[in-house]
Protein backbone atom coordinates (compact mmCIF):
# COMPACT_ATOMS: atom_id res chain seq x y z
CA UNK A 1 0.00 0.00 0.00
CA UNK A 2 2.66 2.24 1.14
CA UNK A 3 4.19 2.15 -2.60
CA UNK A 4 1.04 3.80 -3.92
CA UNK A 5 1.87 6.87 -1.80
CA UNK A 6 4.36 9.14 -4.60
CA UNK A 7 7.44 10.94 -2.62
CA UNK A 8 6.64 14.45 -1.29
CA UNK A 9 7.53 16.91 -3.90
CA UNK A 10 8.26 19.62 -1.31
CA UNK A 11 11.16 17.70 0.60
CA UNK A 12 13.84 18.71 -1.82
CA UNK A 13 12.93 22.31 -1.42
CA UNK A 14 12.81 21.61 2.33
CA UNK A 15 16.35 20.41 2.26
CA UNK A 16 17.40 23.17 0.10
CA UNK A 17 15.70 25.79 2.84
CA UNK A 18 17.58 23.44 5.96
CA UNK A 19 20.78 23.72 4.15
CA UNK A 20 21.02 27.69 4.27
CA UNK A 21 21.90 30.07 6.70
CA UNK A 22 20.46 33.58 7.67
CA UNK A 23 17.32 32.63 6.24
CA UNK A 24 13.89 34.50 7.75
CA UNK A 25 11.30 31.95 7.10
CA UNK A 26 7.83 32.35 7.06
CA UNK A 27 7.79 29.17 6.31
CA UNK A 28 6.84 27.27 9.69
CA UNK A 29 3.72 25.56 10.44
CA UNK A 30 4.06 26.13 14.16
CA UNK A 31 3.77 29.06 17.01
CA UNK A 32 6.90 31.17 17.30
CA UNK A 33 5.81 31.17 21.16
CA UNK A 34 7.07 28.68 23.08
CA UNK A 35 5.15 26.49 25.59
CA UNK A 36 3.23 28.67 27.99
CA UNK A 37 5.29 28.58 31.43
CA UNK A 38 2.76 27.78 33.91
CA UNK A 39 1.98 24.31 31.26
CA UNK A 40 5.76 23.45 30.52
CA UNK A 41 6.14 23.69 34.69
CA UNK A 42 2.94 21.60 35.38
CA UNK A 43 4.93 18.59 33.23
CA UNK A 44 7.59 19.36 35.41
CA UNK A 45 6.14 18.85 38.41
CA UNK A 46 4.44 15.97 36.89
CA UNK A 47 7.67 14.22 36.38
CA UNK A 48 8.97 15.20 39.53
CA UNK A 49 5.99 13.38 41.25
CA UNK A 50 6.76 10.31 39.42
CA UNK A 51 3.77 10.45 36.71
CA UNK A 52 5.74 8.45 34.06
CA UNK A 53 3.43 5.57 33.32
CA UNK A 54 0.71 4.52 30.73
CA UNK A 55 -2.85 6.05 31.35
CA UNK A 56 -6.03 4.28 29.91
CA UNK A 57 -5.71 4.03 26.53
CA UNK A 58 -8.30 6.78 25.93
CA UNK A 59 -6.33 8.88 27.96
CA UNK A 60 -6.73 10.07 31.78
CA UNK A 61 -10.59 10.45 32.70
CA UNK A 62 -9.49 13.34 34.04
CA UNK A 63 -8.41 15.18 31.41
CA UNK A 64 -11.47 13.85 29.18
CA UNK A 65 -13.40 15.65 31.39
CA UNK A 66 -11.60 18.81 31.46
CA UNK A 67 -11.86 18.66 27.51
CA UNK A 68 -15.55 17.66 27.48
CA UNK A 69 -15.97 20.89 29.81
CA UNK A 70 -14.21 22.68 27.59
CA UNK A 71 -15.99 21.90 24.97
CA UNK A 72 -18.86 22.56 26.73
CA UNK A 73 -17.69 26.53 27.21
CA UNK A 74 -16.12 26.93 24.62
CA UNK A 75 -17.76 25.49 21.72
CA UNK A 76 -20.99 24.57 23.40
CA UNK A 77 -21.37 20.66 22.53
CA UNK A 78 -21.51 18.24 25.20
CA UNK A 79 -19.63 14.95 25.01
CA UNK A 80 -19.40 12.76 27.59
CA UNK A 81 -15.80 11.88 28.94
CA UNK A 82 -16.83 8.42 28.93
CA UNK A 83 -17.21 6.84 25.69
CA UNK A 84 -17.25 9.96 23.70
CA UNK A 85 -13.31 11.26 23.98
CA UNK A 86 -10.34 9.82 22.79
CA UNK A 87 -6.98 11.74 23.81
CA UNK A 88 -4.52 10.99 20.82
CA UNK A 89 -0.55 11.77 20.18
CA UNK A 90 -1.65 14.82 17.89
CA UNK A 91 -4.52 15.15 15.52
CA UNK A 92 -2.43 13.96 13.03
CA UNK A 93 -2.97 10.42 15.23
CA UNK A 94 -6.71 11.04 15.30
CA UNK A 95 -7.17 11.61 12.20
CA UNK A 96 -5.27 8.54 10.65
CA UNK A 97 -7.72 6.98 13.41
CA UNK A 98 -11.05 7.89 12.14
CA UNK A 99 -10.13 7.13 8.66
CA UNK A 100 -9.11 3.95 9.34
CA UNK A 101 -12.19 3.55 11.39
CA UNK A 102 -14.56 4.59 8.63
CA UNK A 103 -13.35 3.26 5.90
CA UNK A 104 -14.12 -0.21 3.87
CA UNK A 105 -11.80 -1.36 1.25
CA UNK A 106 -12.48 1.37 -1.97
CA UNK A 107 -14.68 3.77 -0.33
CA UNK A 108 -14.43 7.27 -1.78
CA UNK A 109 -13.50 10.49 1.28
CA UNK A 110 -13.71 13.91 -0.24
CA UNK A 111 -10.76 16.25 0.34
CA UNK A 112 -11.01 19.95 -0.44
CA UNK A 113 -8.05 21.32 -1.80
CA UNK A 114 -5.83 22.91 -0.97
CA UNK A 115 -5.47 20.46 1.60
CA UNK A 116 -3.25 19.62 4.31
CA UNK A 117 -0.05 17.37 3.00
CA UNK A 118 -0.86 14.23 4.99
CA UNK A 119 -4.87 13.82 4.19
CA UNK A 120 -4.78 12.28 0.97
CA UNK A 121 -1.95 9.26 1.63
CA UNK A 122 -3.88 8.48 4.87
CA UNK A 123 -6.84 7.91 3.35
CA UNK A 124 -4.89 6.14 0.74
CA UNK A 125 -3.17 4.23 3.54
CA UNK A 126 -7.09 3.36 5.03
CA UNK A 127 -7.91 1.51 1.99
CA UNK A 128 -10.12 4.42 0.36
CA UNK A 129 -9.48 6.55 -2.00
CA UNK A 130 -9.24 10.18 -1.57
CA UNK A 131 -11.86 12.24 -4.29
CA UNK A 132 -10.12 16.01 -3.97
CA UNK A 133 -12.73 18.89 -4.44
CA UNK A 134 -10.40 21.69 -6.40
CA UNK A 135 -11.96 25.29 -4.46
CA UNK A 136 -11.63 28.48 -6.70
CA UNK A 137 -9.36 30.99 -5.66
CA UNK A 138 -12.37 33.36 -7.21
CA UNK A 139 -14.44 31.83 -4.38
CA UNK A 140 -11.74 32.96 -1.78
CA UNK A 141 -10.53 29.13 -1.55
CA UNK A 142 -14.18 28.18 0.06
CA UNK A 143 -15.78 24.59 -0.18
CA UNK A 144 -19.11 25.33 -1.25
CA UNK A 145 -21.98 22.37 -0.84
CA UNK A 146 -22.56 22.61 -4.45
CA UNK A 147 -18.67 21.51 -4.92
CA UNK A 148 -19.64 18.54 -2.67
CA UNK A 149 -23.18 17.71 -4.40
CA UNK A 150 -20.93 17.04 -7.50
CA UNK A 151 -18.12 14.99 -6.24
CA UNK A 152 -20.61 12.25 -4.52
CA UNK A 153 -21.20 9.04 -5.64
CA UNK A 154 -22.71 5.94 -4.31
CA UNK A 155 -18.70 5.15 -2.57
CA UNK A 156 -18.65 8.32 -0.90
CA UNK A 157 -18.10 7.73 2.59
CA UNK A 158 -17.14 10.94 4.43
CA UNK A 159 -15.55 14.62 3.41
CA UNK A 160 -12.78 16.09 5.32
CA UNK A 161 -12.88 19.55 6.72
CA UNK A 162 -10.26 22.35 8.14
CA UNK A 163 -11.10 25.42 9.41
CA UNK A 164 -9.58 27.77 9.48
CA UNK A 165 -7.33 26.25 7.17
CA UNK A 166 -3.78 25.32 6.79
CA UNK A 167 -2.64 26.67 4.01
CA UNK A 168 -5.18 29.54 3.55
CA UNK A 169 -6.23 30.91 6.64
CA UNK A 170 -10.22 30.87 5.42
CA UNK A 171 -12.66 29.95 8.09
CA UNK A 172 -16.59 29.91 8.04
CA UNK A 173 -19.36 31.47 9.73
CA UNK A 174 -22.10 29.20 10.89
CA UNK A 175 -24.39 30.42 7.95
CA UNK A 176 -21.68 28.64 5.66
CA UNK A 177 -21.22 25.94 7.73
CA UNK A 178 -25.20 25.27 8.16
CA UNK A 179 -25.71 24.72 4.06
CA UNK A 180 -22.59 22.23 4.37
CA UNK A 181 -24.34 20.20 6.70
CA UNK A 182 -27.78 20.04 4.71
CA UNK A 183 -25.24 18.47 2.14
CA UNK A 184 -23.41 16.09 4.35
CA UNK A 185 -26.96 15.08 5.97
CA UNK A 186 -28.38 14.89 2.67
CA UNK A 187 -25.44 12.93 1.11
CA UNK A 188 -25.84 10.83 4.59
CA UNK A 189 -21.71 11.46 4.70
CA UNK A 190 -19.28 11.57 7.73
CA UNK A 191 -17.63 14.62 8.29
CA UNK A 192 -14.18 14.64 9.47
CA UNK A 193 -13.45 18.14 11.34
CA UNK A 194 -10.23 19.44 11.73
CA UNK A 195 -10.42 22.33 14.03
CA UNK A 196 -6.77 22.29 14.93
CA UNK A 197 -6.77 25.94 14.68
CA UNK A 198 -10.21 26.49 15.73
CA UNK A 199 -9.18 28.64 18.68
CA UNK A 200 -7.32 31.03 16.01
CA UNK A 201 -10.36 32.76 14.41
CA UNK A 202 -10.26 36.71 14.56
CA UNK A 203 -13.76 38.11 12.77
CA UNK A 204 -16.29 35.57 14.06
CA UNK A 205 -16.70 33.58 16.24
CA UNK A 206 -15.87 29.40 15.64
CA UNK A 207 -18.46 27.25 15.00
CA UNK A 208 -17.85 24.00 16.03
CA UNK A 209 -19.68 21.40 13.41
CA UNK A 210 -21.28 19.04 15.80
CA UNK A 211 -23.04 22.41 17.20
CA UNK A 212 -24.93 22.48 13.97
CA UNK A 213 -28.29 20.81 13.37
CA UNK A 214 -28.05 16.93 12.65
CA UNK A 215 -24.14 17.18 12.71
CA UNK A 216 -23.34 15.60 16.47
CA UNK A 217 -24.01 12.27 15.13
CA UNK A 218 -22.44 12.67 11.83
CA UNK A 219 -18.88 14.18 12.87
CA UNK A 220 -16.00 13.23 13.97
CA UNK A 221 -14.13 16.27 15.94
CA UNK A 222 -10.74 16.74 16.57
CA UNK A 223 -8.60 18.89 17.84
CA UNK A 224 -5.64 19.24 20.39
CA UNK A 225 -3.30 21.43 21.64
CA UNK A 226 -0.38 22.11 19.12
CA UNK A 227 -1.82 25.49 17.78
CA UNK A 228 -3.15 27.61 20.22
CA UNK A 229 -1.46 26.44 23.28
CA UNK A 230 1.33 26.09 21.35
CA UNK A 231 2.48 22.91 22.16
CA UNK A 232 3.40 21.25 18.74
CA UNK A 233 6.12 18.89 20.12
CA UNK A 234 3.67 18.05 23.23
CA UNK A 235 1.86 15.77 20.66
CA UNK A 236 -1.49 15.81 22.17
CA UNK A 237 -4.55 16.08 21.05
CA UNK A 238 -7.93 14.48 20.72
CA UNK A 239 -11.35 12.99 19.12
CA UNK A 240 -15.17 13.34 19.75
CA UNK A 241 -17.35 11.41 18.17
CA UNK A 242 -20.24 8.66 18.51
CA UNK A 243 -19.81 6.21 21.19
CA UNK A 244 -19.12 3.44 18.30
CA UNK A 245 -16.72 5.40 16.10
CA UNK A 246 -14.78 6.47 19.38
CA UNK A 247 -15.22 3.16 20.48
CA UNK A 248 -13.34 1.42 16.87
CA UNK A 249 -10.84 4.49 17.32
CA UNK A 250 -9.46 3.15 20.54
CA UNK A 251 -9.67 -0.19 19.43
CA UNK A 252 -6.69 0.87 16.66
CA UNK A 253 -5.30 3.33 19.11
CA UNK A 254 -4.60 1.08 22.04
CA UNK A 255 -2.58 -1.32 19.59
CA UNK A 256 -0.42 1.19 17.81
CA UNK A 257 0.12 3.95 20.44
CA UNK A 258 -1.33 2.56 23.31
CA UNK A 259 -1.97 6.10 25.28
CA UNK A 260 -0.45 9.83 24.11
CA UNK A 261 2.51 10.69 26.71
CA UNK A 262 1.40 10.22 30.65
CA UNK A 263 3.74 14.06 30.90
CA UNK A 264 1.74 15.76 27.80
CA UNK A 265 -1.73 14.45 29.31
CA UNK A 266 -0.80 16.35 32.31
CA UNK A 267 0.76 19.30 30.41
CA UNK A 268 -2.57 19.55 28.65
CA UNK A 269 -4.82 19.70 31.64
CA UNK A 270 -2.46 22.81 33.18
CA UNK A 271 -3.01 24.39 29.44
CA UNK A 272 -7.21 23.48 30.10
CA UNK A 273 -7.47 24.78 33.71
CA UNK A 274 -4.83 28.41 32.97
CA UNK A 275 -4.50 28.64 29.45
CA UNK A 276 -6.91 31.01 28.95
CA UNK A 277 -4.84 34.18 29.45
CA UNK A 278 -2.08 32.94 26.98
CA UNK A 279 -4.35 31.52 24.79
CA UNK A 280 -5.51 35.48 23.88
CA UNK A 281 -2.32 37.18 24.75
CA UNK A 282 -1.37 35.05 21.63
CA UNK A 283 -4.48 35.33 19.56
CA UNK A 284 -4.28 39.49 19.53
CA UNK A 285 -0.77 38.94 18.63
CA UNK A 286 -1.75 36.87 15.66
CA UNK A 287 -4.33 38.64 14.67
CA UNK A 288 -2.26 42.33 14.38
CA UNK A 289 0.47 40.41 12.44
CA UNK A 290 -2.22 38.99 9.67
CA UNK A 291 -3.46 42.60 9.70
CA UNK A 292 0.17 43.75 8.57
CA UNK A 293 1.40 40.61 6.63
CA UNK A 294 -2.13 40.98 4.46
CA UNK A 295 -1.47 45.18 4.03
CA UNK A 296 1.99 44.24 3.16
CA UNK A 297 1.88 41.64 0.67
CA UNK A 298 -1.14 43.40 -1.11
CA UNK A 299 1.02 46.50 -0.85
CA UNK A 300 3.99 44.78 -2.46
CA UNK A 301 1.66 43.37 -5.53
CA UNK A 302 1.07 39.70 -4.30
CA UNK A 303 -2.97 39.57 -3.95
CA UNK A 304 -4.04 38.01 -1.13
CA UNK A 305 -7.39 37.93 0.82
CA UNK A 306 -7.73 38.74 4.16
CA UNK A 307 -7.48 34.95 6.17
CA UNK A 308 -9.98 34.42 8.88
CA UNK A 309 -8.23 32.28 11.07
CA UNK A 310 -4.73 30.23 11.79
CA UNK A 311 -1.68 31.99 11.32
CA UNK A 312 -1.34 31.59 7.53
CA UNK A 313 -1.99 33.75 4.77
CA UNK A 314 -1.94 32.60 0.72
CA UNK A 315 -1.22 35.51 -1.47
CA UNK A 316 -1.22 34.65 -5.53
CA UNK A 317 2.44 35.51 -7.07
CA UNK A 318 1.31 35.05 -10.76
CA UNK A 319 2.21 38.83 -11.56
CA UNK A 320 5.94 37.54 -10.92
CA UNK A 321 5.14 35.46 -13.89
CA UNK A 322 7.03 32.51 -12.22
CA UNK A 323 5.35 29.14 -11.29
CA UNK A 324 5.32 28.47 -7.07
CA UNK A 325 8.09 26.49 -6.39
CA UNK A 326 10.54 28.90 -9.39
CA UNK A 327 9.45 31.68 -6.79
CA UNK A 328 10.14 29.75 -3.80
CA UNK A 329 13.45 29.07 -4.51
CA UNK A 330 14.56 32.56 -6.33
CA UNK A 331 13.32 34.29 -3.39
CA UNK A 332 15.14 32.02 -0.82
CA UNK A 333 18.19 32.08 -3.24
CA UNK A 334 18.54 36.01 -3.89
CA UNK A 335 16.81 37.13 -0.65
CA UNK A 336 17.03 34.73 1.34
CA UNK A 337 13.29 34.59 2.67
CA UNK A 338 11.74 31.17 2.56
CA UNK A 339 7.64 30.09 2.44
CA UNK A 340 6.25 27.11 0.97
CA UNK A 341 4.89 27.26 -2.78
CA UNK A 342 1.14 26.54 -2.83
CA UNK A 343 1.95 23.17 -4.88
CA UNK A 344 2.59 21.53 -1.78
CA UNK A 345 -0.97 21.94 -0.78
CA UNK A 346 -2.60 20.61 -3.84
CA UNK A 347 -1.37 20.89 -7.51
CA UNK A 348 -4.48 23.15 -8.32
CA UNK A 349 -2.20 25.83 -5.89
CA UNK A 350 -0.05 26.62 -8.87
CA UNK A 351 0.39 30.23 -8.81
CA UNK A 352 -0.10 30.77 -4.60
CA UNK A 353 2.36 30.51 -1.76
CA UNK A 354 1.93 29.93 1.73
CA UNK A 355 3.26 32.90 4.18
CA UNK A 356 2.81 31.92 7.74
CA UNK A 357 2.80 34.85 10.18
CA UNK A 358 3.95 32.64 12.89
CA UNK A 359 6.90 34.93 13.18
CA UNK A 360 7.82 37.75 15.04
CA UNK A 361 6.80 40.94 14.01
CA UNK A 362 10.16 42.29 13.36
CA UNK A 363 11.06 39.11 11.12
CA UNK A 364 7.71 39.73 9.07
CA UNK A 365 8.87 43.18 8.38
CA UNK A 366 11.97 42.74 7.56
CA UNK A 367 11.18 39.79 5.08
CA UNK A 368 7.67 42.00 3.32
CA UNK A 369 10.94 44.87 2.74
CA UNK A 370 13.22 41.70 0.77
CA UNK A 371 9.76 40.49 -1.10
CA UNK A 372 9.05 43.81 -2.35
CA UNK A 373 12.78 44.18 -3.52
CA UNK A 374 12.31 40.89 -4.56
CA UNK A 375 9.60 41.39 -6.85
CA UNK A 376 11.04 44.63 -7.80
CA UNK A 377 14.34 43.13 -9.43
CA UNK A 378 12.01 40.62 -11.59
CA UNK A 379 10.47 43.21 -13.51
CA UNK B 1 -5.39 48.07 27.40
CA UNK B 2 -5.54 50.21 24.32
CA UNK B 3 -4.07 48.41 21.24
CA UNK B 4 -1.73 51.22 20.84
CA UNK B 5 -0.61 51.54 23.77
CA UNK B 6 0.14 48.04 24.17
CA UNK B 7 2.19 48.23 20.74
CA UNK B 8 4.27 51.01 21.53
CA UNK B 9 4.76 49.52 24.93
CA UNK B 10 6.42 46.70 23.78
CA UNK B 11 8.03 48.54 20.96
CA UNK B 12 8.17 52.53 21.15
CA UNK B 13 10.25 52.38 17.97
CA UNK B 14 7.04 51.00 16.10
CA UNK B 15 5.88 53.75 13.53
CA UNK B 16 2.05 55.52 13.26
CA UNK B 17 1.86 53.98 9.61
CA UNK B 18 2.97 50.18 11.20
CA UNK B 19 0.45 50.81 13.83
CA UNK B 20 -2.31 51.70 11.34
CA UNK B 21 -1.20 48.51 9.70
CA UNK B 22 -1.39 46.14 12.45
CA UNK B 23 -4.52 47.75 13.95
CA UNK B 24 -6.44 48.24 10.58
CA UNK B 25 -7.25 51.49 10.96
CA UNK B 26 -5.39 54.59 9.17
CA UNK B 27 -2.01 56.60 10.10
CA UNK B 28 -4.14 59.74 10.60
CA UNK B 29 -6.45 58.40 13.45
CA UNK B 30 -3.45 56.35 14.83
CA UNK B 31 -1.32 59.85 14.76
CA UNK B 32 -3.97 61.44 16.30
CA UNK B 33 -4.59 59.25 19.61
CA UNK B 34 -1.14 58.73 20.31
CA UNK B 35 -0.78 62.73 20.39
CA UNK B 36 -3.93 62.45 22.65
CA UNK B 37 -2.13 60.00 25.02
CA UNK B 38 0.77 62.56 25.14
CA UNK B 39 -0.89 65.57 26.04
CA UNK B 40 -2.89 63.46 28.64
CA UNK B 41 0.07 61.88 30.34
CA UNK B 42 -1.08 58.36 29.32
CA UNK B 43 2.40 58.59 27.58
CA UNK B 44 4.80 60.32 29.71
CA UNK B 45 7.98 59.46 27.33
CA UNK B 46 9.95 57.03 24.83
CA UNK B 47 12.33 54.89 26.64
CA UNK B 48 15.20 52.46 25.91
CA UNK B 49 15.73 49.38 28.24
CA UNK B 50 18.96 48.87 28.89
CA UNK B 51 20.44 45.21 29.96
CA UNK B 52 23.28 47.72 32.31
CA UNK B 53 24.50 44.44 33.71
CA UNK B 54 26.26 43.96 30.10
CA UNK B 55 27.08 47.36 30.03
CA UNK B 56 31.11 47.35 31.40
CA UNK B 57 32.27 50.87 30.87
CA UNK B 58 31.72 52.86 33.97
CA UNK B 59 31.02 50.10 36.64
CA UNK B 60 27.80 48.98 37.08
CA UNK B 61 25.28 50.73 39.35
CA UNK B 62 24.18 49.94 43.20
CA UNK B 63 20.45 49.45 43.36
CA UNK B 64 18.37 48.99 46.91
CA UNK B 65 14.79 48.51 48.15
CA UNK B 66 14.74 50.54 50.91
CA UNK B 67 11.63 50.20 53.58
CA UNK B 68 10.99 53.24 55.31
CA UNK B 69 8.10 53.68 58.10
CA UNK B 70 7.02 57.18 58.83
CA UNK B 71 4.32 59.20 60.90
CA UNK B 72 2.15 60.60 58.15
CA UNK B 73 1.56 64.24 58.73
CA UNK B 74 -1.84 65.88 59.59
CA UNK B 75 -3.96 66.54 56.54
CA UNK B 76 -1.39 65.36 54.21
CA UNK B 77 -1.10 62.03 55.42
CA UNK B 78 1.82 59.72 53.41
CA UNK B 79 1.91 62.00 50.46
CA UNK B 80 4.11 64.81 51.93
CA UNK B 81 6.59 62.76 53.11
CA UNK B 82 6.77 60.84 49.84
CA UNK B 83 7.13 63.94 47.36
CA UNK B 84 9.91 65.16 49.54
CA UNK B 85 11.62 61.60 49.32
CA UNK B 86 10.74 61.13 45.70
CA UNK B 87 12.10 64.74 44.61
CA UNK B 88 16.08 63.26 45.35
CA UNK B 89 17.43 61.85 42.11
CA UNK B 90 18.68 58.90 43.69
CA UNK B 91 14.97 57.56 44.07
CA UNK B 92 14.61 55.85 40.88
CA UNK B 93 10.61 54.71 42.05
CA UNK B 94 8.64 55.22 44.68
CA UNK B 95 5.77 53.25 46.02
CA UNK B 96 3.32 53.38 49.78
CA UNK B 97 2.64 49.96 50.70
CA UNK B 98 0.09 48.07 52.66
CA UNK B 99 1.90 45.65 55.30
CA UNK B 100 4.64 46.28 58.16
CA UNK B 101 6.39 49.40 56.50
CA UNK B 102 4.87 52.30 54.76
CA UNK B 103 7.03 53.43 51.71
CA UNK B 104 9.15 51.32 49.05
CA UNK B 105 12.19 53.30 47.95
CA UNK B 106 14.39 52.35 45.54
CA UNK B 107 17.46 54.20 45.17
CA UNK B 108 20.72 54.02 43.18
CA UNK B 109 23.67 54.96 43.17
CA UNK B 110 27.44 54.59 41.54
CA UNK B 111 28.45 51.81 44.83
CA UNK B 112 27.42 50.69 48.13
CA UNK B 113 28.77 53.58 49.56
CA UNK B 114 27.11 56.26 47.78
CA UNK B 115 23.54 54.22 48.43
CA UNK B 116 24.20 54.35 52.43
CA UNK B 117 25.25 57.45 52.32
CA UNK B 118 21.97 58.55 51.06
CA UNK B 119 20.03 57.03 53.49
CA UNK B 120 21.88 57.77 56.44
CA UNK B 121 22.27 61.49 55.82
CA UNK B 122 19.00 62.18 53.43
CA UNK B 123 16.79 59.85 54.50
CA UNK B 124 16.99 58.17 57.98
CA UNK B 125 17.06 61.43 59.31
CA UNK B 126 14.20 63.37 57.47
CA UNK B 127 11.68 64.69 60.39
CA UNK B 128 8.80 61.60 60.87
CA UNK B 129 10.74 58.87 59.48
CA UNK B 130 10.80 56.71 62.38
CA UNK B 131 13.19 54.07 60.81
CA UNK B 132 14.83 52.61 57.32
CA UNK B 133 15.65 48.96 56.27
CA UNK B 134 18.26 48.54 53.51
CA UNK B 135 17.96 45.45 50.72
CA UNK B 136 20.60 45.73 48.56
CA UNK B 137 20.08 44.36 45.17
CA UNK B 138 22.56 41.03 44.54
CA UNK B 139 21.31 40.11 40.97
CA UNK B 140 18.43 41.28 38.46
CA UNK B 141 16.63 38.39 36.29
CA UNK B 142 13.37 39.93 35.20
CA UNK B 143 12.72 44.08 34.90
CA UNK B 144 9.64 45.17 34.01
CA UNK B 145 8.66 42.38 32.37
CA UNK B 146 12.18 41.73 30.73
CA UNK B 147 14.32 38.95 31.42
CA UNK B 148 17.73 40.55 31.48
CA UNK B 149 19.52 37.13 29.90
CA UNK B 150 19.90 37.21 25.54
CA UNK B 151 17.35 35.60 23.69
CA UNK B 152 17.11 32.26 23.03
CA UNK B 153 17.44 30.49 19.92
CA UNK B 154 14.55 29.53 17.50
CA UNK B 155 14.17 25.93 18.08
CA UNK B 156 12.06 25.11 15.37
CA UNK B 157 13.30 23.86 12.04
CA UNK B 158 13.46 26.34 9.73
CA UNK B 159 10.52 25.05 7.34
CA UNK B 160 7.48 22.30 8.00
CA UNK B 161 4.07 22.11 6.64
Amino acid sequence: MAENIPPSGIRVFFDLVLGMKDVISLGIGEPDFVTPWNVREAAIFSLEEGYTSYTSNKGMIELRKDISGYLKDRQTIAYDPEDEILITVGVSEAFDLALRAIINRGDKILIPEPYYVSYGPLVTLAGGRPVFIRQSPENGFKLTPEDIVKHCDGRTKAIVLNYPNNPTGVSYTRKELSAIARVVLKKKLIMISDEIYGDLTYDFDHTAFPTLAGMKKRTIYLNGFSKSYAMTGWRIGYACGPKDVIAMMTKIHQYTMLCAPIMSQMAAREALKNGERSIRQMKREYKRRREYVVSGLNEAGLPCHKPEGAFYAFPSIKNSGLSSMEFAKKLLKEERVALVPGTAFGPSCEGYVRISYASSISNIKEALIRIKRFLCSQN
Amino acid sequence: MNEILEILENDARTTPEEIAKMTGSSAQAVKKAIKKFEKDGVILKYKTVINKELVKDEGSDVRALIEVKITPKKDVGFDYLAERIYQFPEVSACYLMSGTYDLLVVVEGKNIHTVSNFVSSKLAPMENVRGTVTHFILKKYKEDGDILRQAKRDKREAISL
